[in-house]
């Protein structure tokens, strides 16, 4: 089977499971005593924040390792994950307001965590539009690492900003250093959807990545190909 | 290590002595600064919000894009006198020549500011006589992060399109951390309280200053070569 | 003192790719000058960049005797700062190739000299006609007396007197011959007259790789210029 049909059966039992994870959700899970029904945007909302930081510290990586040893599947893999991480930081963009309206009464609060989504989101486009203005592949490469090095970096300093920073946003229940602090059903749901997006995270990278490596391959070149 | 502070400061010592014979790049920021502070003057109603609430945003977005103005400046020189080839054919170390734009950019900016805390203090009529010296301190340690970070983007769009753009583009994600810190910090000294409270902040300034010249300085090599 | 293996290197990718160099190897030792004789779009400039360290070679390798100290560049760029006196360009660049402090001063107005500059080391660059700007940037090239000498299109913009000029200084700095010694250079232009008397050697470049290298042995300017006409424009 090849890259791009894994990818796409991958992505398919995904969104599978992101679907039953919102019926789980809305059907079997308790409602939250003092946010209501709307609550369960929970669900999706912060597995999707997660794995916007997730992708960031992925880029990077894989920036780091393409530095050293130069192999152009590190680069197609950045730049998949990069996109991949767009969309989850729209969707938790998008996901945040339709949360927050109904709690807080406005479709947008600056609290911390949506901000900093917000700003992994403009490192993102940042990271994207250079990639965009550089047309030599190997130059192009090696700007994207060095900028998704940085951008890795970046990502514990958001987070310790908003430990800081005091806000309207509830304070993280389950990425906090204490345990957990949700119920056993919800915190199933909360981790059934965990996993759901990871796959969908998997899938979608694979797609991209196979998108990447069959344009590649019509140009007939890629970063440090050198000479044919 | 002492081979490459000399070269660093061998390379710095020509950029400031350009700027300060040539004097348009650095008269144009505090112009600029002086400017944005106006314009802030007119941007508000100083009977409805006490001006002490806002002084530390307006201070610090003066000096955010103050920084930012000056940064296109370290590699636009050496494009502009056709110097940068010769820079990457000498001996030069990549690191000594971060380090001596890095530290020519740092005396820019504190210029900038130097002229911008009094213009600032005086148009705003902001107390700062008793915590200037934290305060200078604060602003040090801020600057220090967002120029670090700066001066590596800076040299990385020279060979892209649109890099003034782009620059100010990529960059401002990266200058958020220390500009939470640097206004939480000044928002507190402003307001009386004591620099106790303010620790988890400096700690994050300090902490951004330590990771980002590190790395700012060790990528540097990967984006100034063709 | 100088020695090329197997560089290749190309820009672009897919269909829009350039092959700039194309399996160049050669080694030059002191006394010897190479003029490579070129189309636009050859490869020379970037020869001598790969060469100068400029660019990393995606296959291939150069070694160069003393590192990027020992290399003096001549080029399209003036590698000077408008804004400072020729004497504190000297300065600034001598200090970076580690020119010994107490040297800087004596050497430069030694080179100045040389050049026929002297009266004019304490003018700001930019109020020096081409001419001189271009002399100036000779003298920067040679300000740590380097061994190798990479010179891309030097005498473009000259006029038939400095031309001659800078060929005799190109020729002394040279040396070698029976008197041993001397220095290596390496001469990229599109213009066959220009750089024939210096060279002791002689490449043509097309697309990339050399159609012919050899010792330039008698030959004189005209025999060079059919020979390259052959190899270059023909078939």
């Amino acid at each position: 089977m090849s890259l791009a049909h894994k990818g796409r059966w991958i992505t398919l039992v995904a969104l599978v499971c992101v679907a039953a994870v919102y019926v789980r959700a809305l059907a079997f899970t308790p409602v939250e005593r003092l946010q209501g029904p709307a609550q369960k945007i929970f669900y999706l909302h912060v597995p999707a924040a997660l794995w916007t930081e997730a992708a960031m510290i992925l880029v990077g990586l894989a920036g780091t390792f393409y530095l050293f040893l130069k192999d152009p599947r590190l680069d197609r893999f950045a730049e998949a994950s990069a996109e991949v991480g767009t969309v989850f930081a729209t969707i938790v963009l998008t996901t945040g307001p339709i949360w927050g309206k109904p709690i807080w009464g406005t479709w947008w609060t600056w609290d911390a965590r949506l901000t900093s989504t917000l700003f992994l989101f403009f490192l993102y486009v940042g990271y994207l539009l250079v990639r965009g203005a550089v047309r030599d592949p190997g130059l192009r490469a090696r700007y994207a690492a060095v900028l998704g090095i940085c951008g890795m970096c970046l990502v514990p300093f958001i987070h310790l900003s908003v430990f800081l920073f005091r806000t309207l946003h509830p304070q993280p229940i389950i990425l906090k250093p204490s345990a957990p602090s949700l119920p056993s059903s919800m915190l199933a749901t909360w981790l059934f959807s965990l996993t759901a997006f990871t796959l969908l995270y998997v899938g979608f990278v694979t797609q991209r990545y196979a998108l990447s490596l069959a344009r590649d391959a019509q140009r007939g070149g890629s970063p440090e190909a050198g000479p044919v | 290590m002492g081979e490459l502070l000399v070269q660093a400061w061998t390379v710095a010592r020509k950029d400031l002595v350009l700027e300060f014979r040539t004097r348009t790049a650095l008269i144009s920021a505090v112009v600029f600064t002086a400017l944005v502070l106006t314009v802030f003057n007119f941007g508000r109603d100083p009977t409805a919000v006490p001006t002490i609430d806002l002084a530390p945003t307006i201070l610090w977005v003066t000096f955010t894009f103050a920084a930012m103005l000056a940064l296109n400046r370290a590699f636009q020189l050496e494009l502009e006198n056709q110097a940068l080839e010769g820079l990457l054919v000498s001996p030069l170390s990549r690191t000594s020549l971060y380090w001596g734009k890095l530290i020519a950019n740092l005396v820019f900016v504190a210029v900038v500011e130097g002229v911008g805390l009094p213009l600032f203090v005086l148009f705003f009529d902001v107390p700062v006589g008793r915590v200037l010296v934290p305060l200078i301190g604060v602003i040090a340690l801020a600057t220090l992060g967002f120029v670090a970070v700066g001066t590596l983007f800076s040299a990385l769009v020279i060979r892209t399109r649109f890099a003034e753009l782009l620059l100010v583009v990529i960059l401002l994600p990266f200058l958020v951390p220390p500009l939470i810190g640097a206004v939480q910090v000044t928002a507190r000294l402003l307001g009386g309280r004591p620099l106790s409270e303010s620790v988890g902040y400096l700690k994050l300034l300090a902490a951004y200053d330590i990771v980002f010249v590190s790395l700012a300085s060790f990528l540097f090599r990967f984006t100034v070569d063709e | 003192m100088l020695s090329a293996e197997g560089l290749r290197h190309a820009f672009g990718e897919g269909r829009g790719q350039v092959v700039a160099l194309d399996g160049v190897s050669f080694d030059l030792t002191s006394g010897q000058a190479l003029a490579i004789f070129g189309p636009n779009g050859a490869g020379k400039t970037t020869l001598l960049k790969v060469l100068a360290g400029l660019i990393r070679p995606q296959v291939g390798s150069v070694h160069v005797t003393g590192g990027r100290r020992a290399i003096g560049w001549i080029g399209h760029q003036s590698h000077l700062y408008e804004h400072l006196t020729v004497r504190e360009n000297l300065l600034f660049w001598a200090a970076l190739y580690g020119v010994a402090a107490a040297r800087r001063g004596p050497r430069a107005a030694e080179v100045l000299g040389r050049l026929g500059m002297a009266h004019r080391a304490d003018q700001p660059v930019w109020s020096l006609s081409r001419g001189l700007a271009q002399r100036a940037a000779i003298a920067k090239a040679l300000i740590h007396d380097p061994s190798v000498l990479l010179l891309d299109e030097p005498f473009t913009g000259l006029d038939l007197a400095a031309a001659a000029e800078l060929r005799a200084l190109l020729g002394e700095l040279r040396g070698g011959g029976a008197a041993g010694g001397g220095r290596v250079l390496v001469l990229a232009t599109h213009n066959v007259d220009e750089g024939v008397e210096l060279a002791t050697d002689v490449a043509f470049q097309r697309r990339g790789r050399f159609v012919h290298f050899a010792p330039r042995g008698g030959r004189g300017p005209a025999e060079i210029a059919e020979a390259y006409r052959r190899a270059v424009f023909d078939g």
